[in-house]
């Protein structure tokens, strides 16, 4: 874990989650982060066509609906992003020869959108009770003109940035699993914004805690 | 680990979790160390030296050593010993293919049904309901069902269903309605009198004595699911005052 220089208060936005909103899916969830607003959908382990099977682990596929039109390259872009997170923190061997779905459907952009699939995506296999190593989240940080850091953009901040990168970290020893960047900043930028965002991660890992906490106190 | 476990029993766990093997600080030099042994049921894996939680749920244990995740899930995974109710799709040759609702069909073969030989064939079609039990059950090989116990007797198994409803509910749900002492069920006796399956896959079979309360039966079994119990007791006081 790095060490934060300068101010150690990370101010995220104001995110909430639901989970088994929908009836049909094994297991659904909704994020919000801010006014960003992202719905996910896990099915699984379910039949896999013949022609996608892989013989010693399960096939993820996921799907990312835009809010208009069809999903273009820039959703190919993202589904890679949040299929790799998924796939090193599923337990894939644990079902060979079947399919697992997650369909990401987008309710509202505002800024950080990665880092708010990643988050539902991860609440919504926890919530489908697929197996998984390791729990993750995203955090998006963005570099102003000034050089100042700021963790959890909106639309706007993130299209006055001069780089904006998004980090997966996983839970269990806050390393960085998955990262898309774009714009420049120098090396000693990219380790602060790490740094900084793996700080931002405990937030939401307590979030997640405290959600299932609720979710199961029903029935303790 | 075993200390550490016993801690946590009762409590939400998320998956990654870990438990790890602690040594004592101090050993006792008279008494024999016995080496403890833990039984990991569902959600529970070994990784190494260590129990890592793979499923979010709430941590119970069960005397001597066993411990599982109680997790809430809908879809079923297939497990060697347990009742299912499955729908039979295609019949070729020897062997009925049947969907139980996991990733792959399961196989039963026509002989084992109680008192099926070659020239004696069992009455089934496509389309029947068979309530059967897994032999076969891993992740590498197809699952494959029998219709009679280890001493060749159907017990209860078999072809079933004319005239009632078959849907779908939790698997929590289904667990819960086999439990001994199931609040659920006791509940349920209250109300109608009616003839019920429960497959361990969350699927349910449902027939009355007429169709109105067939239905009321399966749209109660399928709320009941996420209340409280004095909100389900509630529900079934109103439904047999015949307010539903």
């Amino acid at each position: 874990m790095m060490e934060v220089c300068g101010s150690s208060n990370v101010t995220l936005r104001e995110f909430g989650s639901e989970q088994s909103l929908l009836s049909r899916p094994d297991g659904s969830a909704s994020f919000i982060q801010g006014d960003t607003s992202v719905l996910a959908a896990a099915y699984g382990p379910a039949e896999v066509k013949v022609s996608k099977e892989i013989y010693d682990r399960a096939t993820l596929e996921v799907l990312i609906q835009p809010k208009v039109g069809l999903p273009g390259v820039r959703e190919r872009a993202q589904e890679q992003c949040v299929r790799e997170t998924c796939e090193a923190s599923l337990l894939l061997s644990l079902h060979p020869r079947s399919s697992l779905t997650l369909i990401l459907q987008l309710i509202h952009d505002d800024g950080s959108l990665l880092s708010c699939f990643l988050n539902a995506a991860c609440v919504a296999l926890m919530d489908a009770g697929l197996p998984m190593s390791r729990l993750f989240c995203g955090v998006t940080c963005a570099i102003d003109a000034d050089g100042q850091i700021i963790t959890d953009p909106t639309a706007a901040q993130e299209k006055e940035s001069r780089a904006l990168m998004t980090f997966a970290i996983d839970a269990t020893e806050r390393r960085v699993m998955m990262s898309s960047t774009r714009g420049s900043f120098s090396v000693h930028e990219l380790q602060q914004c790490i740094a900084v965002s793996q700080k931002a991660s405990e937030k939401i890992f307590q979030f997640y805690r405290d959600s299932v906490r609720r979710r199961y106190s029903k029935t303790l | 680990m075993f200390s550490g476990l016993k801690d946590k029993v009762g409590e939400v766990l998320l998956p990654g979790d870990e438990f790890s093997l602690e040594t004592e600080d101090t050993i006792s030099l008279t008494e024999r160390v016995k080496p403890e042994k833990v039984v990991c049921g569902p959600g529970l894996r070994r990784s190494g030296d260590r129990l890592l939680v793979c499923k979010s749920g709430v941590l119970r244990h069960k005397q001597p050593n066993m411990f599982w995740m109680d997790s809430q899930q809908r879809r079923y995974v297939p497990a060697k010993g347990e009742t299912i109710i499955g729908i039979v799709t295609v019949k070729s040759g020897d062997v009925f293919k049947v969907d139980f609702g996991g990733s792959e069909q399961a196989s039963l073969s026509y002989l084992a049904f109680e008192g099926a030989t070659k020239r004696n064939r069992p009455n089934v079609q496509v389309g029947d309901l068979v309530f059967s039990q897994f032999v076969v059950a891993n992740r590498d090989m197809e699952p494959e069902l029998v219709c009679v116990d280890s001493s060749g007797r159907a017990n209860g198994m078999g072809v079933f269903g004319g005239g009632g409803l078959l849907f779908t509910v939790s698997l929590g749900l289904a667990r819960r309605l086999l439990s001994p002492h199931s609040e659920v069920l006791s509940d349920l006796q209250t109300l109608f009198p009616c003839e019920l399956v429960v497959g361990m896959n969350g699927r349910l079979w449902v027939r009355s004595s007429s169709v109105q309360q067939t239905l009321v039966i399966a749209n109660l079994l399928q709320s009941c699911d996420t209340m409280t119990a004095p909100q389900r007791q509630e529900l079934f006081r109103r439904a047999a005052q015949g307010a539903l």
